[in-house]
């Protein structure tokens, strides 16, 4: 594998492809299977830092920039304050199987997905010979700034749409984990709470 | 000559792959949402390969987008998770039942 890869490509970059391919798999397999969330935010990092050094590696050196400001420096920092806050630090018993046979055929479906893609990928031409749209990616510009023309003149619209989808995030956020005032939850919120009750209770009642 | 875009796009298969059998697999909400980046960028990692390889920068554009609806996604979904999880304790897919019929 690796003669195949030095074949095509210098040794330096196969070296910095074949190391950030361990560590993003290392990272992504560490994420599911760690008992802990706390170690799986933290091989989460891992995972993103080697994406950004791929990114580097393929002269979106913005992206990169950014993949780590933003995943790795806010995502993940959310991610970890959500887990100490609501408590789930501790460890999950990872060897009990909620259903019988459920983890083996998930794996077996991965797999077959895995294959499945791989196998399409080989038959496929990937080039389309579609005109580009947002102009090309090499050339003599920085890649800032020829990503920063292609967004502020192609996607234009799309760049201003997102600025709504994030003032209405930041909006959803607040109004979710705001805490009703005391009398909106004398009102709305004991209603509900008392048949839900009843029916788990009645659902463990007859459950044995 | 770097390293041929064949070569990313299997990566991005393998991590994507990966994160739907966590998605599966998993019974922790924060986890399984860990996950949901996984395949998010293992996309991202594709749109910037073709973008190479296609010498097209809308790729790179794309993944820009992609970053800030993820950024988004994380907040209002970890929103509702603390929302649902300061009325009841356990942080597993199998204690939000009470749709099941």
């Amino acid at each position: 594998m690796t003669a195949v890869l030095l074949a095509a490509a210098t040794k330096v970059d196969a070296g910095v492809f074949v190391a950030a391919a361990a560590i993003i798999l290392s990272g992504a397999i560490g994420v599911v299977i760690s008992r802990n969330p706390v170690h799986a935010a933290l091989c989460l990092v891992l995972t993103l830092f080697g994406v950004a050094i791929l990114f580097v590696a393929q002269e979106a050196h913005f992206l990169a920039a950014v993949q780590v400001i933003v995943y790795a420096g806010a995502i993940v920092v959310l991610f970890l304050f959500v887990i100490m806050l609501i408590g789930v630090d501790r460890s999950e018993d990872i060897r009990q199987e909620p259903l019988r046979g459920q983890r083996p055929i998930a794996v077996l479906l991965g797999i077959i997905a895995l294959a499945e893609i791989l196998l399409l990928s080989r038959g496929t031409d990937w080039a389309t010979g579609a005109p580009s749209l947002g102009g090309p990616a090499d050339g003599d510009l920085p890649n800032v700034e020829k990503l920063a023309e292609s967004i502020f003149t192609r996607y234009l619209f799309a760049f201003e749409i997102t600025s709504v989808l994030l003032v209405i995030a930041v909006v959803g956020a607040v109004t979710l984990v705001r805490k009703p005032p005391p009398e909106e939850t004398a009102d709305d919120d004991e209603p509900p709470v008392a048949p839900v009750t009843a029916v788990a209770a009645t659902a463990e009642g007859n459950t044995p | 000559m770097s390293v041929g875009g064949e070569w990313y796009l299997t990566l991005a298969a393998a991590l994507f792959t990966i994160g739907a059998v966590g998605v599966l697999v998993r019974r922790n909400v924060l986890v399984m949402f860990m996950c949901v980046e996984l395949m998010l960028n293992a996309v991202n990692l594709t749109f910037v390969t073709f973008a190479r390889m296609l010498n097209d920068i809308g790729g790179q554009s794309l993944v820009f987008f992609v970053l800030v609806v993820a950024a988004a996604e994380v907040v209002v979904g970890l929103g509702i998770i603390v929302a649902i999880f300061r009325r009841r304790v356990g942080a597993t897919a199998d204690d939000l039942h009470l749709l099941k019929g």
